[in-house]
């Protein structure tokens, strides 16, 4: 046994000699930061796809006009200076003098208006917001005009728009390319911090950046998405490594130096290493939601959907999926907490878990006993016991209910479908916001009310929709806070969906690894690994 | 010999126009939207409809069928719905970690089983023998990855003798690529030795009982030639048989390997390919999977002839 042993041992390291001997020199291994991201990335175009490892992907490659530093204000990005007409009817903006796209061409003022283009044609504030432009104008390399037909007031925080889609600043090219293709990975070029390795990028295995010679930071500290995007490290590396606990094992034996979304059931076992340590980098977190179907009965009646507002109880939601308190809170105002729409204002009597009152208004609604078809995932950790407590508390309330579970895809692709409950369809599903894409009721797709052209659900909503458009052009902050108060106070009695409470995902990493940024989007520049 | 393997050949034809059609119709019967999927979380309907168009699945399901086998007949096996790379490519990406794996655990697998299979036979009743069986029962019993954990705790956190995941290629680093196989094999090898030990054991055991086996030692032969020459090349046909059909259970086992140690191969891509309901990955990965499994059978089959000369074909 012990000749096995010493054998075995031998073998390794002769194995490991033989390993230091890899083409990449140490040197270059000691700035190579390895982190295993929430996915692997598949698709690389992020504007054709909202899902959120192509928004961190394009976060990595391309830069935007504005971004939202941690305060959530918006700051310029790639623009050095705008302004605003007296009007509001005319936007100018200047590029910075030296932007080049990593392929040593320069930045110019066409790229920047075909990439709002293509961006508002998929995402739906880009949508919103070119219904009041009335063009655009090239007045030099660097300057551009945007034309409105009308006062806009969410200009900025389109063009600085954190979470999915981002409007990223393509070469006029790629961003020529028909919003509903993809574009080729040979057009992967950008201005960003970083350079997309597509020589290394293999499928399954690993993404491969390296920093961006040509990039230039702005003079400014970084905050949030915001500042001078320093880069420190000469590569990263994401790994596509599909198993949680060989994460774990992975970044204990110092593999890697960050996982990006460790499952909350191993942050204890995590916690306990002294080489590795948690840090919540975006501090405003995710909301639970649950959505209703507005095509069929008996959600398609406002007062039942209240009703499920007041049968709900957030703490039991978040005690069920994310267990320690130290990683949720419960958050009644539908616009997440710690932000400057969150308020209190008409959520008194909801979430309060109070089942005799739902079964009341039940009762007054007329709710025939139809079952709801709830649909429950079974293979995301983070929204797999969602479901059951929904069930509990609807059926305290005296609701009926046929919970079905699948995979998470087979949500995906029921969720969409317009059919009856009984025939494929739904009645209620559940998932989770990231906190950055819900943070106005523009931004925040559940709110979109507009029948067939909503979010799945399909709520049709006038009401809704005027106030939504009344807060997209309203251009005074105090005003727009109003209205979403307004907004918040009238989809209590109409609910699109529920707000279920707020939790975080912290970042695990090596202690040798420091830096990294507060934002709602994890961000690599900024960080060094000693 | 040449009749029988081009028979056995033709005959992969109709075993994967099966396939090809079970595996087509099983996807498209099966809930799940490889549109909705690529769309994301915020996608409206109608972006869906856009990518479901682009895709070609809203076409009726027999014109899909259609192009799918019109292009693979011209050697066309379609790009994945996700990655902008052709399945071909991305198979061909995926390949090497495979067959490294596959082929580690085929030599490690047999290289302990059959020895320990022999030995327990001629030990009959021993201690060893108990041995062998409980630790068949137990290494067929427990879960793959269950074994993988084990193994990395001890070897990689514990002892730090070994990396924990990862995949070198041969060409990059031979010496990276080794320490990354140990581990991965060894964990793919227990049920697959477990399962050639027992049948190993059984069929000499059988064997051991023979007339000729009693010849053999009455000549003074030494247990070492009797046991070699005689016994285990007369009980090589069922061992054969048992590792042919165990390759079945390798593709399997594949599949959580590589999950559980990080390793990019065609397990994991078929995974991911069916969690994300990319359709041409998934159809081709399997084809392949069976023509595999068939040519494998296939050289199992002329292999008992070297085994066992009154086998003809």
């Amino acid at each position: 046994m012990f000749q096995f042993r010493k054998s075995v041992a031998a073998l390794a390291v002769a194995a490991s000699v033989a390993g230091l001997s890899a083409a990449m020199p140490v040197g270059v291994q000691a700035q190579t930061l390895k982190a295993v991201m929430h996915s692997d990335v598949k698709i690389l175009d992020p504007i054709w796809t909202t899902a959120y490892i192509q928004r961190n992907f394009g976060y990595m490659v391309w830069d935007t006009l504005f971004a939202m530093d941690e305060k959530f204000a918006v700051k310029p990005q790639m623009v050095d200076k705008y302004e605003v007409s007296s009007d509001k009817l005319t936007w100018t903006f200047t590029l910075r003098d030296g932007l080049e796209w990593s392929n040593g061409t320069p930045v110019i003022a066409e790229d920047c208006i075909a990439s709002i283009k293509r961006w508002a044609a998929r995402d739906s504030m880009g949508q919103k917001m070119m219904g009041s432009v009335a063009g655009f104008e090239a007045v030099d390399a660097k300057t551009f005009k945007m034309k409105m037909k009308e006062p806009y007031g969410l200009v900025l925080e389109s063009l600085g728009k954190p979470s999915s889609n981002v409007p990223f600043m393509m070469p006029k090219k790629t961003a020529e390319t028909d919003p509903a293709t993809q574009i080729k990975v040979e057009d992967v070029i950008g201005s960003g911090p970083f350079v997309f390795v597509a020589s290394e990028w293999k499928p399954g295995e690993k993404v491969v950046f390296t920093k961006n010679a040509k990039y230039k930071p702005r003079a400014e500290p970084a905050s949030g998405l915001a500042g001078g995007k320093v880069v420190n490290v000469a590569r990263v590396e994401w790994i596509a490594m599909p198993d949680v606990q060989t994460q774990v094992a992975a970044i204990q034996n110092g593999e890697i130096d960050m996982i990006e979304a460790p499952g909350h059931d191993l942050l204890p076992l995590l916690g306990k290493d002294k080489n590795i340590k948690l840090f919540d980098s975006n501090p405003l977190g995710n909301q639970y939601v649950m959505r209703f179907n507005q095509l069929s009965k008996p959600f398609d009646n406002a007062k039942i959907r209240h009703a499920v507002m007041v049968a709900f109880g957030q703490e039991d939601f978040l005690k069920a999926t994310i267990g320690d308190s130290k990683y949720y809170k419960t958050c009644k105002p539908v616009f997440i907490c710690g932000t400057p729409l969150a308020s209190e204002d008409g959520m008194k009597d909801v979430l309060n878990q109070n089942a005799a009152k739902a079964k009341e208004l039940l009762k007054e609604a007329g709710y025939d006993g139809t079952p709801i078809v709830l649909l429950q995932s079974t293979d995301l950790q983070v929204l797999t016991n969602l479901a059951p407590v929904a069930k509990q508390q609807l059926e305290a309330a005296g609701f009926k209910v046929d919970l079905q579970s699948s995979d998470w895809q087979t949500v995906v692709a029921r969720r969409v479908k317009k059919d009856p409950p009984a025939q494929g369809g739904w009645h209620a599903m559940l998932t989770s916001w990231v906190a950055a894409d819900i943070l106005n009721p523009v931004m925040a797709g559940f709110f979109n009310s507009s029948c067939d052209k909503a979010m799945f659900g399909w709520p049709c909503d006038e009401t809704i929709e005027k106030m939504r458009d009344q807060f997209s052009k309203e251009t005074d902050p105090a005003k727009q806070k109003q209205i979403a108060l307004d907004l918040q106070k009238y989809w209590v009695d109409h609910p699109t969906h529920v707000n279920l409470g707020q939790w975080y995902s912290p970042v695990a990493m090596r202690t040798n690894v420091d830096g990294m940024l507060t934002a709602p989007v994890p961000v690599f520049w900024n960080i060094t690994k000693k | 010999m040449l009749d029988f393997i081009a028979r056995r050949l033709v005959a992969i034809i109709p075993v994967l126009a099966v396939v090809a059609v079970l595996v087509f119709l099983m996807l498209r019967l099966t809930p799940g939207d490889p549109a909705a999927v690529i769309a994301g979380d915020n996608a409206t309907s109608d972006q869906i409809a856009d990518i479901r168009e682009k895709l070609g699945l809203n076409l009726p399901i027999w014109q899909q069928f259609g192009i799918w086998i019109g292009n693979m007949l011209q050697g066309n096996f379609g790009e994945s719905f996700f990655f902008k790379k052709t399945v071909a490519e991305l198979i061909a990406q995926r390949v090497e970690p495979t067959l490294a794996l596959a082929l580690c655990t085929l030599i490690f697998a047999v290289a302990i089983s059959v020895p320990i299979g022999v030995a327990a036979a001629y030990k009959q009743g021993s201690a060893f023998d108990r041995s062998v069986m409980a630790f068949s029962v137990l290494g067929f019993s427990m879960p793959t990855f269950v074994i993988g954990y084990c193994l990395i705790y001890v070897f990689a956190i514990e002892l730090g003798w070994l990396p924990v995941q990862g995949y070198v290629r041969i060409a990059v680093n031979f010496g990276q690529f080794f320490e990354r196989m140990i581990l991965p094999s060894i964990t793919l090898s227990v049920g697959f030795i477990a399962l050639i030990a027992r049948i190993t054991r059984a069929s000499v055991l059988e064997v051991l009982n023979e007339d000729y086996i009693r010849t053999a030692r009455a000549k003074g032969l030494s247990n070492r030639v009797v046991l070699m020459r005689h016994a285990l090349r007369n009980a090589a046909v069922p061992i054969m048989t048992v590792i042919g059909l165990g390759i079945a259970i390798l593709i399997g086992g594949a599949v959580v390997t590589e999950s559980v140690y990080g390793l990019p191969g065609l397990g994991r891509l078929t995974v991911e390919a069916v969690l994300s309901r990319d359709f041409p990955t998934i159809q081709t990965v399997i084809l392949l999977f069976s023509v595999v499994y068939v040519v494998i059978n296939l050289l199992i089959d002329i292999s008992y002839t070297l085994f066992d000369p009154r086998i003809r074909y």
